[in-house]
């Protein structure tokens, strides 16, 4: 039998494999340019710092894109310190913090953009209604492991945590952990939601979700005497709440000034608030 | 050069969509290879799988509980699947009667097509108060998640274990029948037996299902990452630690889900080759 034309001469069996990396030739050029795409290189007014305020500040620059076609906003993480550093230098039109700055920072525009404050919920059945940050830290940590130890029934204390690389892990963290660890134990969720549920439906649970996010199936608790409310927050009494800081070297250049503008205006303000940070400015409604 | 005929168009687009899945099999197994070996090679492989502190970002990447959690629920959802989709296979090749086994198949059929959220939803809201409730516990935890993926596993199993059932020669069991064997017997002792390699194909792809099966477990299982020490314990599955921390994973964090990526791919990867062995015999 006379052997069939082949591409460029080789048998079938190799032909197979030929075509296998023509395909890979084709796509594979095609796939990087997407992710290329995807990770983009616009330009624009620059952002860059704290984590837990890149959630809300890409939100809001979202919006800011729609609302003023042509602007872009890129919102770039690195922490608070690399978000001071970041506007020190220049290389971040606004920085973001989210903690005040230390006496070797000052010297830098701060705005205050919204507040963040956290709160420990627990189940309505459960008479324990108030916790001192130490006793927060031993419940957390896997030290207290019963609700009699803290004057609650002799059941043990089911934790709920969030997940590693949350913002409201991280702000728990900072503000009550103290470098120690969480439990093995905790149970891990990863959202606000489902830890806010979890505790609605379990007696012995005690978890932490951000102050906007409390609704009344879930009892919220007191720390070191002081319960959660907007008025605390803003007075700074109630001390696990922490700012959301925009920084700027000197005045802002205009564009950036819009920006700020706009996150303090209703727009920006309310998704501030609808992501279950308080506002800082009344919005008018 | 020669004009192709439209015959050998139509056979080489098609060998070129074929070509395609496993094209896109390849790209993906050799992207996360290349982002997940780098880490496990830096941290020490024994380390990365055997070692039981998971905290990326504070450089400890242990996967051990995870590896065990995803053993632990695999095989508690097969030890609740293997005998009711065996069962069931059963019933529906040799016993029930047409009309029934038009009615139970589609049925099977529904259930693998609710989307595994609901099973978790499901889970959420009425298995796990259940099992605190009696059994004690926060009820998030490894026994959950066996009785949900045990439940979702099942149509996977009774397809495929029917059609190994189906598949054994009519002649074994008109034999078994003529030397004097009760149906029931010539089911036992002829037809299963027969069918034993296609059933445990059937069984390993259930296994299958189960490993990678993510929303879910993390649902229902609680997510702590600690090896469980009871199936009232809360554990986390390789898939779930995956699909809990990718949101917000940057640099060796991220690396090292991969690297937890590339260990399920390993195992699923097993599971299926184990299953094709188990299955060739009865594909003719």
């Amino acid at each position: 039998m006379r052997q069939h034309p082949t591409v460029a001469g080789l048998p079938a069996n190799r032909r197979l494999v030929v075509e296998v990396l023509c395909f890979g030739l084709i796509a594979g050029p095609v796939l990087y340019g997407l992710i290329g795409c995807a990770r983009g290189g616009r330009a624009g007014l620059v952002l860059a710092g704290s984590t837990s305020v890149q959630p809300i500040a890409e939100l809001v620059a979202e919006h800011y894109e729609i609302d003023y076609p042509g602007r872009s906003v890129s919102v770039q993480g690195g922490g608070s310190s690399a978000g001071v550093r970041a506007t020190q230098e220049g290389t971040a039109a606004i920085g973001m913090s989210s903690r005040n700055l230390k006496p070797e920072e000052q010297g830098l525009n701060t705005i205050l953009v919204a507040q963040d404050a956290i709160v420990l919920i627990v189940h309505p059945s459960n008479p324990v209604r108030a916790l001192t940050r130490e006793q927060a830290r031993g419940v957390f940590t896997g030290q207290i492991r019963d609700w009699s130890e803290l004057g609650g029934a002799d059941r043990p204390i089911t934790v709920i945590t969030r997940e590693e690389g949350s913002g409201t892990r991280g702000a728990f963290e900072e503000m009550v952990m103290e470098k120690q660890d969480f439990s093995v134990d905790a149970l891990v969720q990863d959202s606000t939601g489902t830890v806010r549920a979890i505790v609605a439906s379990d007696p012995n649970g005690i978890g932490y979700i951000s102050f906007g996010m409390v609704n009344d199936e879930v009892v919220p608790m007191a720390i070191d005497g002081v319960m959660p409310s907007r008025g605390t927050v803003a007075s700074r009494e109630y001390t696990l709440a922490r700012p959301f800081l925009f920084l700027t070297k000197g005045q802002p250049l205009p564009e950036a000034q819009q920006f700020i503008d706009y996150m303090l205006g209703d727009k920006g303000q309310g998704l501030v608030e609808q992501e279950g940070y308080i506002p800082v400015k009344e919005r008018a409604r | 050069m020669r004009f192709l005929s439209s015959d050998q168009f139509i056979r080489r687009a098609l060998l070129v969509s074929a070509l395609s899945s496993v094209a896109m099999l390849a790209l993906i197994a050799i992207f996360i290879f290349a982002e997940g070996t780098p880490v496990m090679l830096r941290r020490g492989i024994g380390e990365f799988l055997l070692g039981t502190r998971w905290a990326p970002t504070k450089e400890s990447f242990g996967i051990l509980p995870m590896i065990v959690a995803s053993v632990c629920v695999t095989l508690g959802a097969m030890v609740i699947a293997v005998p009711l989709g065996v069962a069931c296979a059963v019933f529906l090749a040799e016993i029930a009667p047409r009309r029934v086994a038009n009615f139970v198949r589609p049925a099977i059929q529904l259930l693998a097509g609710i989307p595994s959220v609901v099973f978790g939803f499901v889970g959420i809201v009425v298995l796990v108060p259940l099992i605190r409730e009696y059994l004690g516990g926060p009820g998030l935890s490894v026994l959950a998640a066996s009785i949900i993926l045990g439940i979702m596993v099942l149509p996977t199993l009774i397809s495929i274990a029917e059609d190994a059932i189906m598949a054994v020669p009519r002649t074994y069991k008109e034999g078994a029948l003529a030397l004097g064997c009760t149906h029931s017997q010539a089911i036992r002792r002829v037809i299963l037996p027969a069918a034993r390699g296609g059933i445990i194909a059937a069984i390993i792809l259930g296994m299958g299902r189960a490993v990678g099966e993510t929303m879910a477990v993390i649902m229902v299982i609680g997510n702590a990452v600690k090896i469980p020490h009871s199936p009232l314990d809360p554990a986390r599955t390789l898939t779930s630690n995956i699909a809990l921390e990718m949101g917000y994973a940057a640099g060796e964090h991220q690396e090292a889900l991969f690297a937890t990526g590339v260990v399920l791919f390993v195992f699923i990867m097993i599971l299926n080759s184990l299953a094709s062995v188990k299955l060739a015999p009865t594909r003719r």
